[in-house]
């Protein structure tokens, strides 16, 4: 199901520091944008899309491509880039970002970014797409995964739990939630706001094999991908990613400030050397 | 327990007495029941899937009530029961739709429009999806059920959604009609029908253009623009209002969004005055959807007619045409109203 040589970790690190500089770049011209949401999924993305998924960039709409949704919509400008580097699109078009009539907005719109397998932006919504396209490609015979990052403050949406149900019930074992566990959501923690723990048991519940690893570590961001089963039948596939909101930058790590935001003059070259210098080890703040 | 209620009783789980009925209703699958057309839906579904492999069914835990159990029994591989979980239905219609299917996911009208309204916008009409929405049972035609099982504000709340086709289906025959043409017809649709019940107006499958109404009778004095459950109600009054002496066209407006603009205007060019008669909140429909061209042009008698601005009563859904006005006699009574004010 997957093409997966030999994994170059160096590359996908690489890649990693490029969606975070990418998401820096392009915030600035917006004015604002959704860094922190970005950091925290950077490496899973890194992984997914230079590593994991089955995918013809020259070829978008390919039958039998692995399919991924964003259902964190707001996370886009780190995937824009990734797609522009693929060759989905020229990546000058990226310096429209926001501009008045750009194909490149906040939250994503697929009848106007290539490469982008379907829109969103309100939270929620996307595990049921990804419900539907697995049932399709199943029905059509084509043995592609459905992937769908979701944010963890977005699982709290009552819809996530009816396709959650669903996904279980239509035994979609080639539909996979990638989950990036960050840990905050826009008004807080998301154990204070409205929690989601134990996650693991609650996907457990509903008939899903999860697993949980360390979402910047991309030894073992590969290692769940490659443990997911092959075939369209069986458990569907939850990884829980454990992130940390803003990673990458500290002093977005775990920042209820950095939601959204806009770095300019030298607090922007300083978070551009931060990011070029490479991820650095994460000390937490000592808890109050 | 009338015969009305009786019905009511078959089409709708909940009760220990419906459960019962029930059973017998589904012993009796794909056989056409007098009276009660729409029920055409899964079976028209499933003629049309035999020859586009694309099209695909859903319901939520309504397969009996809308029919589409009708489509189940000829192609179990392309029907899905999403249980009672109607966003998650729509949504993923959408991701199927991603796929090249052409899914049509029917439910109770309150449910699919009301309930389903952000899913219906985000991921249908926003990005295109060819997915077809179907909304059975609406306006107050569950009657006794009340207002939690009505739809008198779907045409409001949908027509005004961008690339979002609006079509309310007015008998058996029109409905056929309506579902071949949506196959093909780009974009998202959502398919307003009432209980299965509807009186006939096309002794055939009518001849549709999606977008184009259809004038059903040449009158000059009057015009009835008419849709859904009303456009038996329109005829049977224009006949009523040709024995005062009164010359009534009537049109069949069964698409609201695209409307058809110029019908409207020729409506207002050649009788003079206009009635909008619709299974709908007074506000939000057909009627405003009408008033919204009127206004470019100059200034004619108008009403709109429809039911008030508040949640109904409770009762039989024909005690509730009766009541509101919204049968044969009760359309006929309101236009002599306003004809009678105009002078």
């Amino acid at each position: 199901m997957t093409h997966r040589s030999n994994v170059n970790y160096a590359v996908l690190e690489d890649r990693a520091k490029f969606i975070r500089t990418e998401t820096v770049r392009l915030t600035r011209i917006a004015g604002a944008g959704h860094y922190s949401s970005t950091f925290s999924c950077a490496e899973i993305l890194a992984a997914l899309y230079y590593a994991q998924m089955r995918i013809e960039p020259s070829d978008p709409k390919w039958p039998d491509r692995d399919r991924f949704i964003m259902s964190k919509g707001h996370a886009a400008i780190g995937l824009y880039p990734v797609l522009a580097d693929l060759g989905y699109f020229d990546p000058s078009e990226l310096d429209t970002y926001t501009r008045l009539g750009s194909n490149y907005g906040d939250h994503p719109d697929m009848k106007k970014v290539r490469g982008l397998d379907f829109s969103s932006g309100s939270l929620g919504h996307g595990l049921s797409v990804g419900v539907g396209m697995a049932l399709a490609g199943r029905m059509q015979g084509r043995d592609y995964r459905t992937y769908v990052m979701l944010g963890d403050g977005e699982i709290s949406e009552g819809q996530i739990w009816e396709a959650v149900i669903s996904a279980g019930h239509f035994q979609l074992g080639h539909l996979v939630i990638l989950l990036d566990r960050n840990g905050l959501s826009i008004d807080g923690h998301t154990e204070d706001i409205m929690g989601i723990e134990p996650v693991h048991d609650r996907f457990a519940a509903f008939g899903w094999d999860v697993q949980r690893v360390d979402g910047h570590d991309l030894p073992s961001v590969m290692g769940a991908f490659e443990t997911l089963p092959e075939g369209t039948t069986g458990k569907p596939q939850a990884i829980v990613f454990d992130t940390v909101k803003g990673r990458g930058v500290k002093r977005m790590e775990m920042s209820l400030d950095w939601h959204v935001g806009n770095l300019v003059g030298e607090d922007y070259d300083e978070v551009m050397a931060e990011l070029e210098a490479g991820l650095q080890p994460y000390e937490p703040e000592p808890a109050e | 327990m009338s015969t009305e209620m009786q019905n009511e009783a078959e089409i709708f789980r909940g009760t220990t007495e419906g459960a019962t009925r029930f059973k017998d209703h589904r012993s009796v699958r794909g056989t056409p029941r007098a009276g009660m057309p729409a029920f055409v839906l899964g079976e028209e579904l499933a003629e049309l899937a035999k020859t586009d492999d694309r099209i695909v069914v859903a319901t939520a835990d309504l397969a009996s009530a809308n029919r589409t159990n009708d489509f189940k029994d000829v192609h179990p591989e392309r029907f899905f029961d999403f249980g009672i979980a109607e966003k998650n239905m729509i949504t993923a219609a959408a991701g199927m739709a991603a796929c090249g299917l052409v899914p049509y996911v029917a439910t109770f009208a309150s449910f699919a429009a009301i309930l389903g309204a952000e899913q219906i916008r985000t991921d249908c009409a926003y990005p295109k999806m060819p997915v077809r929405v179907i909304g059975t049972h609406s306006g107050m035609s569950m009657g006794f059920y009340g207002s939690s099982h009505h739809a008198l504000e779907d045409l409001g709340m949908l027509r005004v959604m961008a690339d979002l086709t609006v079509i309310c289906a007015t008998d058996a025959n029109h409905l056929r009609a309506v579902l071949r043409k949506s196959v093909d017809h780009p974009g998202a649709m959502y398919i307003r029908l009432g209980r299965g019940r509807d009186p006939e107006v096309y002794a055939e499958v009518p001849e549709l253009e999606i977008g184009k109404a259809i004038r059903l009778r040449e009158g000059s004095d009057l015009t009835l623009v008419a849709t859904g459950s009303q456009v038996r109600a329109s005829l049977d009054a224009a006949e009523a209002l040709a024995a005062d002496g009164v010359s009534v066209r009537v049109v069949d407006m069964h698409t609201i969004s695209p409307l058809d603009r110029a019908e409207i205007e020729s409506a207002a060019r050649e009788t003079g005055a206009i009635m909008t008669v619709e299974e709908h909140n007074i506000t939000g429909g057909l009627g405003s959807a009408v008033a919204e061209v009127l206004v470019d042009l100059p200034r004619l008698p108008f009403l709109k007619h429809g039911v008030p601005d508040r949640y109904v009563e409770v009762g039989p859904p024909a005690a509730l045409y009766d009541a509101y006005r919204l049968d044969a006699p009760g359309v006929t009574a309101v236009a002599r109203e306003f004809l009678k004010a105009r002078g």
